[in-house]
This record gives structure tokens, sequence and C-alpha cells, in this order.
């Protein structure tokens, strides 16, 4: 086990596409043990990807068990993972462990449905919502090259939400 | 650790203000910081911390050219702290209603006396001249629960204005 070292912008091999795990075995698990170290040795991350360490594959672990009245599906590892449907935007506050000091507003779907495998190749589905679903989709888009700085809207862009009215 | 200063430029909106006062500020030698700009009115409005340069009253001299001929107004005065001092909100409060006098100071009235700390303001004036609406919102932290702070503000929906409190959740990721 060991902790890895953050790759911090403006590092640019965050922007880097992953490419996918083929080979499930145990290197794969053993770098998977040390990119959840390296997530907890760090300030309360509640996910990590595998880029941020300089490793360019698809794999990403998230985890918002910890935190108080959200809906959760307990601690994630998920290979290969692919978003299949969108549904509903929100806007919400995002920090990085690749980007120190900084968080800005960022407009997610509350609502997706994704497919991933695990670490021994298995099939798995999920959906999910609200901030297991930002998580999910932060983390994603580090395998694409993609940081929540590319997706910040304006600290004066507000969405009101809309009321619902009873019909 | 450098000696900032807080540099605020304000005057009738034009495009170019923005590239030419930081041009004029990197020819001086400085270097920014946190910067909001800004068109409030029909006014253009620029703070900005600086760092470098030479001293204070040279940078007032080296920009008044361009703050002439711009037509803006200069105030610099030294900042205290630096970068990396961000304070991080923990409740976002969105006000709108009939416009009228008072409104913001009993939104924050209210929110001061709950020991909210307010990190970021913004409003706005929409509607139309007739029935103009006020549109603002605060970003904060307040220690006490987003109850506490809901329920304080609960009386001004007897006035007509929306009030809505709700909690920023920071995602690290």
């Amino acid at each position: 086990m060991a902790i890895l070292e953050i790759l911090t912008l403006p590092d640019p091999r965050l922007g880097q596409s992953s490419r996918p795990v083929e080979i499930f075995d145990a290197a794969l698990r053993d770098f998977v043990a040390d990119l959840e170290e390296t997530r907890r040795a760090g300030p309360a991350a509640v996910g990590i990807a595998a880029p941020q360490v300089g490793c360019f594959q698809r794999i990403v672990i998230v985890d918002v068990s910890g935190r108080r009245k959200t809906p959760n599906h307990g601690h994630l590892i998920l290979i290969n993972p692919e978003i299949v449907h969108w549904d509903g935007f929100a806007i919400g506050r995002e920090g990085c462990l690749s980007v120190p000091d900084y968080t800005g507003n960022v407009i997610r779907a509350t609502h997706i449905q994704l497919k991933a495998q695990d670490l021994e190749g298995q099939e798995l589905a999920f959906e999910m919502e609200g901030f297991e679903a930002r998580a999910v989709q932060h983390e994603l888009d580090h395998l694409d090259g993609l940081l929540f700085v590319d997706r910040v809207v304006s600290r004066r862009t507000d969405l009101y939400r809309r009321k619902v009215y009873q019909t | 650790m450098p000696d900032w200063s807080m540099l605020t430029l304000v005057g009738a909106d034009r495009p170019g203000i923005v590239a030419r006062v930081t041009r004029a500020l990197y020819l001086h030698g400085c270097n920014l910081g946190e910067a909001s700009m800004i068109r409030l009115g029909g006014c253009f409005t620029m703070m900005l911390m600086v760092s470098g340069g030479e001293r204070r009253a040279d940078l007032t001299a080296a920009l008044r050219p361009i703050a002439e001929e711009l037509g803006l107004r200069i105030h610099l005065e030294p900042a205290p702290g630096g970068l990396h001092q961000h304070l991080l909100p923990n409740l976002q409060v969105r006000v709108f209603g009939a416009d009228r006098a008072g409104l913001v100071a009993d939104v924050t009235g209210i929110l001061a006396a709950q020991g909210f700390h307010v990190l970021e303001l913004e409003s706005d004036v929409a509607g139309d001249a007739e029935r103009p609406l006020y549109i603002m919102s605060i970003q904060g932290f307040c220690e006490r629960s987003i109850e506490s702070v809901r329920a304080a503000l609960a009386m001004l929906s007897d006035d007509g204005v929306s009030v809505d409190v709700a909690s920023v959740d920071l995602l690290i990721g």
C-alpha cells in the first residue's frame, strides 16, 4: 500500500483521456488499494479517479456514505464506468484534489443511470441521484481529461429553483 | 510575502476597459490576484488585488493617463492578508420580491442576528419601471442550523417576499 502523488493543475496530463481496463488481475487490485489510500489521505474527498495519480485507465472510486442524509450505494470501485442516462440538472459547488484552494459552481445531472465493472470484471448497474450522482459525474470527467474548472459557471450565475405546483 | 493593494476603478462602461487597465498594470510590473469586474447600472466596476510594481503613489500616477482617457475614478489602498484566504459558504439565501426600500437591510439584518457571515451578495433589479422586482442571492457561513435561519427569515414571507434558504454542498473529488 502506498499514498500516490496527486497531479495538480496546470499539469497537462490531467487533460489526457484514459484507456479502458482490459485485465482484471492482482495488479489492478493493488492499484485500487493505493488509490483508495491516497483518497483517504487527502482532504475529505468523496471520490478519486486514476488519472489524478497519473494512471490513465478508466478507474474511479466514489464513496459518499460518510455524509449525513445522503442516498448512496456505499463504497464504490467503478471500472470502465459509463453513464447511460441523465435526467434533471442542478448547480452545486465543487472542489478537487487536483485543483487546490479553489471551488466553483458546476451544473450536473441530478439523476443518472450508470454501468460499470467491478474488480473482477463483473457488470454493475446503478441508479443514482443527488450528491452521489454529482460525485460520479465529477470523477468520470477525469477519465475524459476534464476537470470541474472546465465546467464552472459564473459565480453570479444562479438558477432559481422552479416551484412545483400541485395540480 | 508580496505586498498586496486593493485597486478600485469605476467609470462609464465601454468596451476595452479591462484590456487597457490590465496592460498598464502589467507594464508597471504588477501582478494580479483575485478580482471582481462587473457592469453595475451603466458603470463598469473593477476591484482587483495587485501586488508588485513600484510604490503605490507611482502606480496611481501610472494609471492616471488611462483613467483620464477612459473616464475612470481610481482608488488604491493596502489590502490586508493576501491570496489563499478563501472562506467557504455553507448556506445560500435567495430573495425576490416587489422592490422596496429597506429590503436588503431587512434580510441582512435578520441574517446578522443569526450570526450569518455574508461572503458574497449579488442583486439585480428586474421587471419593468412600473413594477420593479428585486432579486438577491447571498452566500455565506452560519454556524446555526438551516432551520434556524429559515425560521428567522420566515417573517418576510408575510410581506410577499419570497425567501429560500438552501445549503451549499461542497463536493471534493
